[in-house]
């Protein structure tokens, strides 16, 4: 195949030849007999189930898989003619949490560490660094704080870091699976710009395949059980009904397509649950406030979604309602057909009152783990409420979450679709009437997402409250009931 | 947030523009005079001079005691302690019951209190002056200490800021799981061992997270250059001299106060 842009000089050729990966530890292999010839210049969109390897492709080619003891390679990955771990700076990899992959505390630093790294002279140095930031669009001064960027400006950053390297490959890890929509394409954006530029080649890894499939010329599916299962032109590759399906199957997310969901079509809402009035919160006793004036009723048997910008407060705002964090200042009340026995003010409530009353699923699901094993994640939370508790309601709902075969399993071994579904399974254990979930859909595969809609569906059939933290537009449009927009410190109502 | 309180003020003060290299050797000179004579006058002197610098350092007496009030508190326990505890010598002070001061234990009891302020403080003035990159760069430039410790140290750094951070938000996920401010002592104990087990799975998680950056940027070469240059300028001659300066003064008074209690005899 030959790309569409013309190759740099310094574009890398990759090539594997029965390439394989086991981690150490593990039984099986991450990726298995792969054979690829991926030409220099050229940009791939690679595809696959959640476990047919992705990720252990990429951190192959960026060379950081590591050593013989940790893990176990087969056959041959090539960077043109090196490995990838002796090619050092030949290709840069940009992971998907902006949070973890910020080194040092300024951005010029944050820049200049790789190039300092290959032991590039000085001067040249700041050069690459003016010219990186310049690519990725981000007009900052050096010295500003890389903790007081937006999550898209924080991948730009990284992706600007991994510039400074020049190198021929850009391998990017689900770069944009954390983003807002406006940062989405502020990522998707500056990558492009960058490929003009340095006409360096480029694999990317994303569930989203609509982000990417314009910018690549080729697409790769990999099958989970090793090797490729597909491999063309962006068009042939997803125009194909049989591929097509065999993504849809796979839980990618196919262009032009979504996973059917079930349960009931949400109705309208029944009683006031929870309700604020003038209503400021912030994260912390002296910091700054993240949002004023929320006015917000939650309804039993409905939807409310919050959505706005990274960083706007809307997960401050969901801790807040949940009853975790002291209100700044205004009303927020329970009602009596959500409070009974205990007070008005959530945030007054004990544990145990709380787990009774409302479920809070955080956005990282290990968070909330406490034990060793599913089944006593599943009866934690009724044990602590204590008058007795019902197996059978324990056991119930393990099996509407598909996790009875994973009941001795501990919960920090389980895939991240499993993750998510146990969290949530905790939170429904003590039969809360709110359940507020923080970006649940963050990241998941299209097979993982429409399980979770269906569920949350047929909750709000059943009288549950689901409030939501998200800018997943189609599941907010699954879910159905009030949108709440926060932005600039202050929340307004959009749809009901 | 209370981790604030270990981030360099930096307010392009004198002391700032430093370079941590010659600060270190002052506040080590300081330490060492200290360190070597068990008495209150050098103790005095120390910090006497230390408050004097207050103004290098961009910061209120005000701002200052709020960062390291414990400090204070541990001082005037320390030296509550000793003046119990030590040698009763000299006339009796205080005689309640079991609580016996003299002039000589309220001697030695100042003296300890004076003198953990005096060692505390030059380390604070580092802290609240210095940038932890710069103190790497000088580290690795100046001192020639190996770049991967130090590099590496100074990202530890960074994550042991966001700890903080991440202990509250565990806190209020396993509030919100029903672990809570309702349950026995016991429980409690509990409940703090399960949530520190968290807070360092999630840390080696981050960490493993950022060393994986790392190296994906080319970190861990055999050489690697430096993209800001750290210098000495006239400015460190005189930080040093000052922190010598400092040291000699105080042994020499308490040589002539007669009060030198030198640490070995």
């Amino acid at each position: 195949m030959t790309p569409a842009h013309a190759p740099a000089p310094g574009a890398v050729h990759v090539r594997a030849r029965g390439w394989g990966w086991r981690h150490a530890g593990r039984r099986a292999f991450a990726a298995r007999r792969l054979d690829l010839d991926i030409q220099a210049g050229e940009r791939v969109l690679l595809l696959g189930a959640s476990g047919a390897g992705k990720s252990t492709v990429l951190h192959g080619l960026a060379g950081v898989l590591g050593s013989s003891d940790e893990g176990e390679q087969e056959g041959e990955l090539l960077l043109d003619d090196a490995a990838p771990a002796a090619a050092r700076g030949r290709a840069g990899l940009v992971l998907q949490d902006p949070e973890t992959q910020v080194v040092l505390a300024r951005v010029g630093d944050e820049v200049a560490f790789a190039a300092e790294n290959l032991a590039v002279p000085r001067d040249e140095i700041w050069q690459r660094v003016g010219r990186a930031l310049d690519d990725v669009g981000l007009d900052l001064p050096l010295d500003h704080p890389t903790t007081a960027l937006s999550g898209g400006q924080k991948q730009r950053l990284a992706l600007a870091a991994v510039l400074a390297m020049e190198p021929g490959l850009l391998l990017l890890d689900e770069p944009t699976a954390n983003l807002d929509p406006d940062g989405v394409l502020e990522v998707r954006d500056a990558v492009v710009r960058v490929l003009e530029r340095t006409g360096a080649t480029l694999v990317v890894v994303e569930h989203r395949v609509a982000v990417w499939a314009d910018v690549v010329d080729r697409v790769i599916v990999l099958d989970a059980g090793g090797g490729v299962l597909a491999d063309g032109a962006p068009a042939a590759v997803l125009g194909q009904e049989r591929t097509r399906e065999r993504l849809a199957a796979a839980g990618v997310w196919v262009p032009g397509w979504q996973p059917p969901v079930g349960g009931p079509l949400p109705g309208t809402g029944g009683e006031v649950l929870l309700s604020s009035r003038d209503l400021t919160v912030a994260r912390t006793k002296r910091g700054p406030a993240a949002v004023e004036g929320l006015e917000i009723e939650v309804r039993a048997a409905e939807a409310l979604s919050i959505t706005g910008p990274n960083g706007a407060g809307k997960s401050t705002a969901a801790l807040t309602l949940g009853g975790l964090l002291r209100p700044r200042s205004g009303r927020l009340d329970a009602s009596e057909a959500l409070a009974g026995t205990a007070g008005a003010d959530p945030f007054r409530w004990r544990s145990s009152q709380l787990v009774q009353r409302i479920g809070t699923v955080f956005q990282e699901p290990e968070h909330q783990f406490l034990t060793a094993t599913v089944t006593e994640e599943l009866e934690f939370g009724p044990r602590r409420v204590g008058g007795g508790y019902d197996p059978r309601r324990t056991a119930d709902i393990a099996e509407r979450l598909r996790l009875t075969h994973l009941l001795e399993a501990n919960p920090f071994t389980l895939s991240g679709g499993e993750k998510r579904r146990l969290s949530v399974a905790t939170m429904l254990a003590t039969a809360p009437r709110i359940l507020i979930l923080d970006e649940p859909t963050f990241g998941q595969d299209a097979g993982t997402w429409a399980e979770l809609v269906t569920l949350l569906r047929e909750l709000i059939h059943d009288g549950v409250a689901v409030l939501s933290v998200t800018h997943d537009t189609e599941y907010i449009a699954e879910l159905g009931g009030a949108t709440l927009r926060i932005a600039d410190g202050a929340g307004r109502l959009v749809a009901q | 947030m209370s981790n604030d309180y270990l981030t360099p003020v930096l307010t392009g003060k004198t002391l700032v523009r430093a370079n941590p290299v010659s600060k270190l050797f002052a506040a080590v000179a300081i330490t060492l005079a200290l360190l070597v004579s068990i008495d209150w006058v050098s103790a005095a002197v120390v910090l006497t001079c230390e408050l004097a610098l207050m103004p290098m350092l961009g910061i209120s007496v005000r701002g200052l005691a709020r960062r390291i009030w414990p400090l204070l508190v541990a001082a005037v326990i320390g030296a509550y302690g000793t003046a119990l505890l030590a040698e009763k010598t000299g006339g009796v002070l205080l005689d309640v019951g079991p609580f016996l001061f003299t002039e000589g234990s309220v001697t030695a009891g100042i003296a300890v209190g004076l003198r953990a302020l005096a060692l505390a403080l030059p380390g604070i003035f580092i802290l609240l002056t210095t940038d932890p990159t710069d103190l790497a760069d000088a580290l690795a430039q100046k001192l020639h200490l190996p770049h991967r410790f130090v590099l590496g140290g100074l990202a530890s750094l960074r994550l042991a800021g966001l700890l903080v951070e991440q202990w509250e938000t565990l806190g209020l996920a396993r509030h919100a799981r029903g672990i809570g401010s309702d349950s026995s002592i016991v429980a409690r104990t509990r409940n703090l061992l399960g949530q520190s087990f968290g807070l360092i799975v999630q840390a080696i998680r981050r960490a493993t997270r950022l060393a994986t950056a790392m190296e994906a940027r080319g970190f861990g070469g055999g050489t690697r250059t430096w993209a800001r240059e750290s210098t000495y300028a006239r400015l460190d001659a005189v930080v040093a001299v000052v922190g010598l300066l400092i040291a000699a003064g105080a042994m020499t008074a308490a040589v002539l106060a007669g009060t030198w209690n030198f640490i070995l005899s």
